[in-house]
């Protein structure tokens, strides 16, 4: 059976397209102020790189902030459950799963089938959420995909003591014309984020292998924060992690419909 | 003016010394101080036997123990007392410990209340104080003593930092913002986002989806109105009310606020940002009062 | 005297209130929280009194949502709560 699983995230809205639990296509779009456009568009672009017709879809499922949106949808999946889907999916002995969006956060304890146990929710305040590295990253007037990268070249661990962006955001402006180096405010703001992610997921409990999924976990600089927060030795991450609660959604589609 | 140094202006009284006329420095027994090093403005009190004999009112530097020498010596300033006079000296605000005259410091949530019961009369039971970087809603009773409080220093939303992002954003002076949020046809319905990043998100689809600048002010200012009455309910209000605070200037949030209170806030003839060193140099006066002074 | 230490931010309220007039200092709260999120001393909101109480700590005022959120999963009660005898801790969340 051919799925159509979409996220619509604050962000991006991303698609994937799959036949049974074969990952056929993926497509992604700015949500911007115009959500059926990047549905529409993200959906275009999966569809080009299955080599199918929108015809060929027998259900949509629809995940993330702007789910009640689309009209096509025939399930709406809820969030936590979209990304203990994907976890399970991509790592079966995973019981832990956190995904970092660019506007919340969120975490579950999941069982072996993937089915949520606990969770717990960050959102509504960006200093939680992807929002918090962006907008560090235009106080600091470094481009987003660099923030990560530089992050891990340092080896100063300087405190952050604002709790908020905005705050955080003049403590950052400090830092650097106290001649902070750029990677070591970098990497501040990467411990600072991932301390708040971790002792959320210490809420749920943190048990065996923890899967990130979401486009934050793109960030290599965050990812090393969050592994030496949680003091493990890795921190398991799937291919594309963006997509992960988009084939999440696809996954339980298939099981609807 | 640079527009920083407009904004500062805005957020803080403009700097003052005064000296008051009625009083004698040879009549004095008690000479006390309080000084309030804030994060944008530091204030010095002097207080001859319970009463406020002189202050001054400047720029927060950027070390905080030369802000209070320097606020301390603007208050002393032509009025013929030498600061060895001093019987007591008491340090508050956020930068309370790093004050090197202090003889010790008090919170600025217990000096807030004694110096608005001094400022504002004993009928004052609830003060709001909307700073640059906080808010902090006290209850006090009638002889200034703190019942309930809380701060939030958290977070920028319901303080002067949330009202600046959206001026910049806006490109509306700050002083401007409190008459053009009322310069609009219909009252809109509020920011939805409390979150100053994501209101100002949601700021920019308004503007793209055709609403006028002033419309968005309006939007934010009865957001911010909503946002710091509930910081204030949480305390509960009782009668009467006071405002302190750079916000207490920004009628486009006061006055909003007010309504939603269905409350008119007290007034006073005295500058209310001295509010604070005056609790402290009052408390300063109790403790010499009672034998626990320097001597 | 209700001191609330704590925060509210775009994601909700998170206060810690103490009643100083019930709170006798006794320091179980400070032995029973796992994070040393509460302390034991002077008033320092009321200069006049002798008497020690109990009070958020400085550094954890900022960010309790998340230090305490170990201690808030389903059916747990928090320790700091459990440990006050005369009740005098109240949590806003
Ligand atoms: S303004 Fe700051 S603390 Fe407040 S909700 Fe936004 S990021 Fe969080
Ligand atoms: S809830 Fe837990 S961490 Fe928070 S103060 Fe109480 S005992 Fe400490």
């Amino acid at each position: 059976m051919i799925v159509a699983g979409i996220d619509c995230g604050a962000k991006n809205t991303k698609t994937v397209i799959m036949n049974d639990k074969k990952l056929l296509g993926k497509g992604m779009a700015l949500t911007g102020f115009d959500q059926d456009k990047a549905v529409e568009k993200s959906l275009a672009d999966a569809l080009d790189e299955a080599g199918l017709k929108i015809d060929d879809i027998e259900a949509i499922g629809s995940t993330g902030a702007g789910m009640e949106d689309i009209k096509d949808a025939k399930v709406k999946v809820n969030e936590i459950k979209a990304m203990a889907k994907a976890a399970n999916f991509f790592f079966p002995n995973a019981r832990t799963v956190t995904d970092v969006g660019a506007e919340m956060g969120r975490a579950a304890k999941i069982n072996e089938e993937g089915k949520v146990e606990d969770f717990a929710i960050n959102e509504k305040c960006a200093a939680g959420a992807g929002a918090f590295i962006e907008a560090m990253a235009r106080a600091l007037e470094v481009d987003l995909e660099e923030m990560g990268p530089m992050a891990n070249t340092s080896e100063m661990a300087i405190p952050m003591n604002a709790q908020c962006a905005i705050f955080a955001e003049s403590e950052v402006v400090g830092l650097i014309h106290a001649k902070t180096k750029k990677k070591d405010i970098s990497k501040a703001i990467h411990d600072a984020m991932a301390s708040r992610i971790v002792s959320m997921i210490r809420k749920i409990g943190v048990n065996k292998d923890i899967v990130m999924i979401g486009g934050v976990g793109l960030n290599p600089g965050f990812v090393e924060s969050m592994r030496r927060e949680l003091d493990l030795e890795k921190i398991f991450i799937p291919e594309d992690p963006a997509y992960s609660s988009a084939i999440g959604a696809a996954l339980l589609t298939l099981e609807e419909a | 003016m640079t527009d920083e140094t407009k904004k500062e202006e805005f957020w803080r009284w403009t700097e003052a010394n005064w000296k008051n006329p009625d009083m004698k420095l040879e009549d004095l027994k008690i000479i006390t101080a309080g000084i309030d090093v804030g994060s944008v403005s530091s204030q010095a009190v002097i207080v001859g036997d319970g009463q406020i004999f002189a202050y001054g009112n400047m720029r927060t530097g950027s070390d905080s123990p030369e802000s209070a020498r320097n606020a301390l010596n603007y208050a002393l300033k032509d009025t013929g007392l030498h600061e060895d006079r001093i019987d007591y000296c008491i340090g508050t605000g956020y930068g309370r410990v790093n004050v090197p005259m202090a003889d010790r410091s008090i919170t600025e949530i217990a000096c807030h209340a004694r110096g608005a019961n001094f400022i504002y009369g004993p009928e004052v039971r609830t003060v709001l104080d909307v700073g640059g970087q906080d808010c902090k809603a006290i209850r006090c009773d009638g002889r200034g003593k703190v019942t309930n409080f809380l701060m939030n220093d958290k977070c920028a939303a319901g303080t002067g930092r949330g009202m600046e992002v959206f001026a910049d954003l806006l490109s509306v002076p700050i002083t401007e913002v409190g008459d053009r949020s009322f310069d609009i046809k219909e009252e809109p319905a509020p920011v939805s986002s409390t979150c100053v990043v994501y209101a100002k998100t949601e700021a920019t689809g308004l503007l793209r989806s055709g609403w006028e600048v002033n419309e968005v002010l309006a939007a934010y200012c009865s957001a911010m109105a909503e946002r710091i009455y509930s910081l204030i309910e949480r305390i509960g209000v009782q009668e009467k009310f006071a405002i302190t605070g750079g916000m207490a200037k920004n009628k486009g949030v006061i006055n909003r606020l007010m309504k939603i209170m269905g409350l008119e806030a007290m007034k006073t003839q005295w500058d209310t940002q001295i509010a604070g060193a005056a609790g402290a140099a009052l408390f300063a006066h109790t403790l010499v009062e009672r034998g626990k002074g320097r001597k | 005297m209700k001191a609330n230490y704590g925060y509210k931010d775009g994601s909700g309220d998170f206060f810690i209130s103490i009643d100083t007039d019930k709170c006798t200092g006794c320091g179980l709260c400070v032995e029973a929280c796992p994070n040393g999120v509460m302390t034991v001393g002077e008033d320092e909101n009321d200069p006049f009194s002798e008497d020690e109480v109990a009070s958020v700590d400085e550094t954890e005022r900022k960010k309790i949502k998340y230090t305490c959120a170990p201690c808030k999963g389903e059916g747990k009660t928090e320790p700091c709560i459990k440990a006050c005898e005369p009740g005098a801790i109240n949590h806003s969340w």
